[in-house]
């Protein structure tokens, strides 16, 4: 890149969670997040705990195990250097089983939990546990030193950790595992490593950007997203407007694009200049289009106003017309990069 | 207007694809439709979609109840459903006729709470409500709402029958993590009320003759080491007080599961034009069709509507070049070209995701509904999409 780099606004976090409404595309922001991120030499581990598999088809690579693979190069840096992408899908399970062995080592003990069903209870029954079980794993790879025979065989550490995490409504109670264990367990190691995960959470180490469109309802649950986060004094990251509509009018020409007073005349003769064939179909067509267009953008105007009031910083993605491929999150991890998210 | 035949017209017209069209009044109209239910993933619309639903078929003549699970505020306010108080109440401003609608939200506590009270003696209801372990399990676990959801469903279907009020359910369903959650959550409870851990649990309460054999000693060890002692006491406590509802609780979840696989239910799996949305409604088809359940068909909620010209993406950012080269400046012209060319390239993106859906689950009636410019959270809004759903032509 010829502009100068920009420093990113968040250099001291280490975990950044990535939430956000389903269908805003926070699993794609993620993505392209962990790719911004890994620059320098960096590596960054990108984490999945929703059983989707999202990463796995977004990088086009086969199904990720419980084990950390490195799947992509990072977007190079000014001076073309580029660190390393990793990727790991979390599932509670594995993440029990591997905590049993590290801390207990249970040997014919945890084979008979297993039998008992008591792994399947613990992570798909008891309230609260399974949260733990997965934010609990995050915890573990973000550590300065890591034993060796984790999900990393190597011990492989970070400089970044990206958390594709569950969506909104979900992400305070998600991360709050403090609060979901409260009453159930007062005293005992599960209380205490709920403990040592939250002082990493809470602490500046750790930001939780929020991923919305511009539209009613995904930006009112963001703020209401926000404000459960700091209630729960949960450290809030930014906001990234994703799916962005393209500005390829200027305001007076929206304006007149509503109120059907765009100059029609000379649209028809510049069609003609560039050898398109005009009949009324075309021209009524491109009108219309231009309407619509520009009754959206006005709502995301509204939209837009009521996320910089927020009080966050925010980034802006714009849609990519034909979907997002590897390409497309290169792209937008530059765009996140430029914006100064990292 | 009503059973008259209508054919697609419009920009509907244009998607040239290979899935049969779903046709939804035929669906609302017929007397022996029961119960209709809607799902798929997060934020493809399935509430806006439910509630449309549930106000066209009011106005077409049948007496619904519409069950949702999370409205957006402005949505649930049109429809007097914010106060949450999980009963049904009628909705305000439905067109006069012989139908009705009334619409109720999903409290998933007070639907757990009213289970338990119903179940056991106000005595050890009280004890159940008190333990901690209860409060987690009715307000947080994962699972829970996709429970209760089903639980209201069965509740409401056995009052409606005795009473007469509804002919016709419509229910909206949790936005679940998976597809998984909402046909698994009866599975899920008879598994965990069968599990052979509980009845590890209960063994101290039931006396300690068979279970206290192979590995039951190392099991509590280990438990106590995890968990810690009065951890594993509070859990105890609750399942044994939770012993008596579970045949109860486990009786209800299969009935509803067998409602659900009735020929009076119809599902229809609710998507957008996305790749994750459509690879859950394709997973989700699948499942459906795994469990005998009866899929009415496919919705694709805000399809980009094809512009009506027959200039191509190309051709369009071809001229935007020579208009550059020609001003050396951005032109108006140039900005409606683009925007021409890239929602052309959205349609075609779209149709070739839908298209790639149908070939591989051909026989699933499809119903596209186009994008609105505006969003929706009124009853003339829902009536608007009612309409699209049934494939009139959008209004001007």
């Amino acid at each position: 890149m010829s502009t100068p780099v920009t420093s990113s606004d968040w250099p001291r976090v280490e975990l950044h969670v990535v939430t956000g409404k389903g269908g805003t595309g926070k699993s794609t922001v993620a993505a392209a997040l962990a790719l911004a991120l890994a620059s320098r030499g960096n590596n960054v581990l990108l984490c999945e705990v929703e059983g989707r598999q999202g990463i796995a088809q977004m990088f086009d690579v086969s199904p990720l195990p419980y084990e950390e693979r490195r799947i992509a190069s990072g977007l190079p840096g000014p001076k073309g250097n580029a660190g390393n992408v990793f990727a790991l899908h979390i599932d509670a399970e594995s993440a029990l089983l591997e905590y049993l062995a590290m801390y207990y080592k249970l040997g014919r003990a945890g084979r008979a939990l297993d039998r008992f069903g008591v792994i399947d209870f613990a992570t798909t029954v008891a309230p609260g546990v399974r949260d733990v079980l997965l934010t609990g794993k995050v915890f573990e790879a973000a550590r300065a030193s890591r034993k060796k025979g984790t999900s990393s065989k190597a011990g492989q550490k970070y400089d970044a950790i990206v958390l594709d995490a569950p969506p909104t409504g979900r992400i305070a109670q998600f991360l709050n595992v403090n609060g979901e264990l409260a009453g159930l367990a007062k005293a005992g190691p599960i209380k205490k490593q709920a403990d040592t995960v939250m002082t990493l959470f809470r602490s500046p180490r750790t930001a939780i950007h929020l991923v919305t469109v511009l539209e009613e309802m995904p930006v009112q649950e963001t703020a209401d997203g926000i404000a459960d986060l700091r209630a729960a004094e949960l450290p809030v990251g930014g906001v990234v407007v994703n799916l962005a509509r393209p500005r390829d009018l200027a305001d007076d020409e929206l304006k007149a694009a509503r109120e059907g007073t765009l100059d029609r005349a000379a649209i028809e003769s510049d069609l003609r200049d560039v050898g398109i064939a005009v009949d009324d179909v075309l021209v009524d067509g491109l009108l219309t289009e231009a309407h619509d267009h520009a009754e959206r953008r006005a709502l995301e105007d509204g939209q837009r106003e009521l996320v910089g009031e927020m009080g966050v910083p925010t980034y802006e993605l714009e849609r990519l017309p034909s979907g997002v491929d590897l390409g497309g999150l290169y792209d937008l991890a530059a765009s996140l990069r430029e914006q100064g998210m990292a | 207007m009503r059973g008259k035949q209508r054919t697609r017209v419009g920009p509907l017209a244009s998607t040239g694809e290979s899935a049969p069209a779903l046709d939804v009044d035929a669906l609302l109209d017929n007397p022996a439709t029961e119960i209709i239910v809607c799902c798929g993933s997060g934020g493809v619309g399935k509430t806006t979609t439910s509630a449309s639903l549930a106000l066209r078929a009011a106005e077409r003549g049948r007496k619904v109840v519409v069950l949702t699970i999370d409205p957006a505020r402005r949505l649930a306010q049109s429809m007097g459903i914010e106060a949450l108080d999980n009963t049904p109440r009628p909705v305000v401003g439905v067109q006069e006729g012989t139908g009705s609608l009334d619409a109720m939200m999903l409290d998933m506590k007070r639907t757990f709470d009213e289970v338990v009270e119903s179940q056991a003696s106000p005595e050890k209801a009280k004890q159940i409500l008190e333990n901690p372990f209860y409060i987690a399990l009715s307000s947080s676990f994962a699972g829970t709402q996709e429970y209760m959801a089903m639980e209201k469903l069965g509740q409401l279907y056995r009052d409606a029958k005795k009473s007469g009020d509804y002919d016709l359910i419509v229910v909206d369903t949790p936005p679940s993590r998976s597809a998984l959650d909402f046909l698994d959550a009866p599975e899920r409870l008879s598994s965990f009320l069968d599990g052979k851990f509980i009845r590890l649990l209960l063994a101290p309460a039931r006396g300690p003759a068979r279970l206290m054999t192979a590995g039951f000693g190392v099991i509590t060890n280990a438990l106590t080491k995890i968990l810690g002692a009065t951890v594993l006491q509070d859990l105890q406590m609750f399942v044994a007080a939770f012993d008596t509802l579970f045949g109860g609780f486990r009786q209800r979840a299969e009935k509803t599961f067998r409602l659900l696989q009735a020929d009076g239910t119809a599902f229809l799996v609710i998507a957008a034009p996305e790749p994750d949305a459509l690879r859950e409604a394709a997973y989700f088809v699948d499942r459906l069709s795994g469990e005998d359940m009866p899929l009415a068909g496919l919705v694709v909620n805000r399809a980009s509507v094809a512009p009506p010209s027959e200039l191509g993406a190309d051709e369009a950012m071809g001229a935007v070049e020579k208009l550059r080269r020609r001003d050396g400046e951005p032109s108006v012209t140039a900005g409606l070209l683009r925007l021409h060319a890239a929602r052309t390239r959205i349609v075609e993106r779209e149709a070739a995701l839908r298209e790639r859906f149908s070939v591989a689950n051909p026989r699933v009636a499809t119903a596209v509904v186009p994008a609105l410019s505006t969003d929706v959270h009124d009853l003339d809004g829902l009536r608007r999409i009612g309409g699209l759903l049934a494939g009139e032509a959008p209004s001007a």
